[in-house]
C-alpha cells in the first residue's frame, strides 16, 4: 500500500517508501495486535461458551446472544445506555452554548474560573464520581442537609440519591453531564474563536440583537463543530463504565446497569466471558455510526 | 446615554452571575473534597452539623491516615512508574509513525491517518474482555506489566493523529535543504525534524501520562492485589474497607491526585482539542 504512494504523487525527491514503512510498521503492528486482534478475540468469544477458569471451548452459535436478549438486567442496560447518553448531551450542548458565550469574552480572573470549569473533564473520572458519592451519601449527603434546613424534607426521610432507581438513574445522569460539560465548552469555544468578528458585528449594525444574531448566525455557523462536541460526547458517555461502576456498581437491583457495567458484571466478575463479550459488541452499532458520522463531517469540511 | 448604561451594566451581571453559577456547579465536588478532607470525624458524621462550617477545629488527622496507613503513596509510585513507561513506549511508535504518515506515505498516510484516528474510538469496554484473556495468557495477572502492555492502545492512536498535524507544519524546504546539506532522510528526521517539534512532542508527552492517569477500566479489570493499583483504581476501592468509607481520607486522597493532573492537562488543553476538531474549525 505504502510502496504504491511513491508513484502517485511525489514532491521533490521526497518519497521514500522503504523508510516510511519501516517507520509505520512497529505502530501499525502493535495497533494489529492489541486492539485488532482482541476485538476479533470478541467476537469469537460471543459465539462460544468461553468461561474464565475453564480452557475448554466450544461453539454455541447465538446462544449468548439469545439468552442475553431475553434477560432483563439487559434490556435495562441498553435502555440506560441510551438514556444515560442523549439525555447528558441534551443537557450539555445546551449549557456548553451557554458557557462558550460567557467565556468567549475576556475579562479579570478568566484564567482562573476557566480552571474550575474544566476541572470535571481535566480530573481523572473515577476521582471525581467518588467525590459526587460523598455527596449524594444516603445519610451525610449534604445536598439532603440544605433540602432538610430548607424545610422540604423532615430528617430522615429525605431520599436516598443513590439508593432508589429513578433518582439513582438521575444522579448517574448528572454526573455524565457534569463530566462531559467542560469538554464540550472548550470545542465549541475554539469555535467560536474561529469565526472572524466581523460577521456577528455587521449582524450587529443591521439591528440584529444579541440573541438573533446568536441563534440565526454564529450557531448555524459553527454547525459542524457543535457535531464534533456532540459525536464524542455520544461515544466517550456510551462506552463509559467508570461513573456507574462508582456511584451504584450497577445498583439499586441493576437499575442503573449499562452495556459496559452489565458486560464487565457478568464476564469478569460473574467469569462469564462469553456473555460479557456478547453484551460489549452491542456497543459495535453505534459506534460505527457514530465514525461514519464524523468520517462525513471531516470530508466535508475538507471539500469546502 | 443612561439608558445605555444602565443596559451594559445589566448584561455584565447577567454574564457574571451564569459564569459563577457554572464555576460553582462544575468545581463544587472538588471545593468538597476539601472541605472533607480537614474535618475532624465527629464533625462529618454529626448529622445536625451545617456541614459548611468547621463545627470542630480543622485537623490533619486524615491526611496522616492516607501517607501513614494505607498504599496512596504506592499508588503514587506506581501511577508514575506506568505513566513514564508508557509515554516512552508511545514516543517510540507514535513518532516515526506519524513522521511517515505525515510526510513519506502521500495520499495514503492522509487515509492510514484516520484509519488510526479510528482505532482511538475504539473503548476499553469493548477490549477488556478479551484482553483479561491475553493478559492471562502472557502470565501478567496483577501485574503493573500488563497496563504498560495495553495503555499504549488508547495513547498511541491519539499521539499519532496530534503529531501528523505538528509534522505537517513544518515546512518541507527545512528538511529539503538539511538533505542537500548531506544528511540523510532519517538523519534530517532524527536531528532536524524532531528538535522542532518539541512542543508538540512534550504535548503528547503531557497527553499520554494523564490518559494513564485517568485509565480505570484496564486497570479495575487487570489487577486485584491493593499494592498493585493505580491511584484511579485504588482510592475508590481500596480505601474502602468493608463497608467503612473513610471519608475523609478519600476526599483527601481524591484532591492530592487529581489536582496535579489537572493542572498540567488544563496547560495543554487547547492542543489536544485542536487534535479532536482538526478540520471542523475553518
Amino acid at each position: 500500500m505504502v510502496v504504491k504512494s511513491a508513484r502517485i504523487k511525489s514532491i521533490g525527491a521526497a518519497q521514500n517508501p522503504f523508510l516510511s514503512t519501516a517507520m509505520f510498521t512497529p505502530a501499525a503492528l502493535y495497533i494489529l495486535l492489541l486492539v485488532a486482534g482482541p476485538f476479533l478475540l470478541a467476537i469469537f468469544y460471543a459465539f462460544s461458551d468461553a468461561r474464565i477458569g475453564s480452557t475448554e471451548l466450544h461453539y454455541v452459535g447465538l446462544e449468548n446472544f439469545r439468552s442475553i436478549w431475553q434477560s432483563p438486567s439487559f434490556r435495562v442496560a441498553v435502555r440506560n445506555s441510551c438514556i444515560f447518553t442523549i439525555c447528558s448531551q441534551i443537557v450539555v450542548v445546551i449549557c456548553a452554548n451557554i458557557l462558550a458565550i460567557t467565556l468567549e469574552q475576556s475579562f479579570r480572573g478568566r484564567g482562573l474560573v476557566r480552571f474550575l470549569i474544566l476541572l470535571p473533564w481535566v480530573a481523572p473520572i473515577s476521582l471525581g464520581a467518588i467525590g459526587w458519592k460523598w455527596i449524594l451519601d444516603s445519610i451525610y449527603s449534604v445536598i439532603t442537609w440544605v433540602l432538610v434546613a430548607l424545610h422540604f424534607y423532615k430528617p430522615f426521610s429525605a431520599p436516598m440519591w443513590l439508593g432508589e432507581p429513578h433518582l439513582a438513574i438521575a444522579s448517574v445522569l448528572l454526573v455524565h453531564s457534569w463530566r462531559l460539560l467542560p469538554f464540550s465548552t472548550v470545542i465549541l469555544l475554539a469555535g467560536r474563536t474561529a469565526i472572524p468578528k466581523d460577521i456577528p458585528e455587521a449582524a450587529a449594525v443591521d439591528g440584529a440583537g444579541f440573541w438573533r444574531t446568536q441563534l440565526q448566525i454564529v450557531i448555524p455557523m459553527m454547525r459542524p463543530i457543535i457535531s464534533v462536541a456532540v459525536l464524542f460526547g455520544l461515544i466517550f458517555t456510551f462506552t463509559d463504565m467508570t461513573v456507574v461502576y462508582i456511584l451504584t456498581a450497577g445498583g439499586p437491583f441493576d437499575s442503573t446497569q449499562t452495556l459496559p457495567s452489565l458486560a464487565f458484571a457478568l464476564g469478569i466478575q460473574g467469569s462469564d466471558l462469553a456473555a460479557g463479550a456478547a453484551i460489549s459488541l452491542f456497543l459495535v452499532p453505534l459506534l460505527v455510526l457514530l465514525a461514519y458520522f464524523m468520517l462525513r463531517l471531516a470530508h466535508r469540511t475538507e471539500v469546502t | 446615554m443612561k439608558m445605555k448604561l444602565s443596559r451594559r451594566l445589566f448584561t455584565r451581571v447577567i454574564h457574571a452571575s451564569v459564569l459563577t453559577v457554572f464555576a460553582v456547579l462544575l468545581a463544587f465536588p472538588f471545593y468538597w473534597m476539601v472541605i472533607t478532607s480537614f474535618k475532624q470525624n465527629v464533625d462529618l458524621y454529626t448529622m445536625e452539623n451545617n456541614p459548611f462550617l468547621f463545627n470542630a477545629k480543622p485537623t490533619l488527622d486524615h491526611l496522616k491516615f492516607l501517607f501513614t496507613e494505607t498504599k496512596f503513596v504506592r499508588w503514587l509510585g506506581n501511577t508514575t512508574f506506568v505513566g513514564v513507561v508508557v509515554v516512552a513506549i508511545t514516543l517510540v511508535l507514535a513518532i516515526p509513525a506519524a513522521y511517515a504518515l505525515a510526510r513519506l506515505a502521500g495520499r495514503w498516510g492522509e487515509r492510514l491517518g484516520i484509519a488510526i484516528f479510528l482505532t482511538y474510538l475504539v473503548p476499553p469496554t469493548l477490549l477488556f474482555i478479551p484482553l483479561s484473556r491475553v493478559i492471562a495468557f502472557l502470565g501478567l495477572q496483577d501485574s503493573l506489566w500488563a497496563l504498560i502492555l495495553v495503555y499504549p492502545t488508547f495513547t498511541v492512536p491519539f499521539s499519532i493523529w496530534l503529531l501528523m498535524g505538528f509534522f505537517k507544519s513544518i515546512p518541507r524546504e527545512l528538511e529539503d535543504a538539511a538533505m542537500v546539506d548531506g544528511l540523510t532522510r532519517f538523519g534530517a528526521f532524527l536531528k532536524l525534524v524532531i528538535p522542532i517539534s518539541s512542543s508538540g512532542i512534550l504535548t503528547v508527552v503531557i497527553f499520554a501520562f494523564t490518559l494513564v492517569t485517568q485509565e480505570f477500566v484496564y486497570a479495575l479489570t487487570f489487577i486485584s492485589s491493593e499494592s498493585n493499583q493505580m491511584i484511579g483504581t485504588g482510592i475508590p476501592i481500596f480505601l474502602v474497607r468493608g463497608d467503612v468509607y473513610y471519608w475523609g481520607a478519600l476526599m483527601a486522597a481524591c484532591l492530592i491526585a487529581s489536582l496535579p493532573i489537572a493542572f498540567f492537562y488544563n496547560l495543554f488543553l487547547d492542543r489536544f482539542i485542536a487534535g479532536f476538531t482538526v478540520g471542523a474549525v475553518k
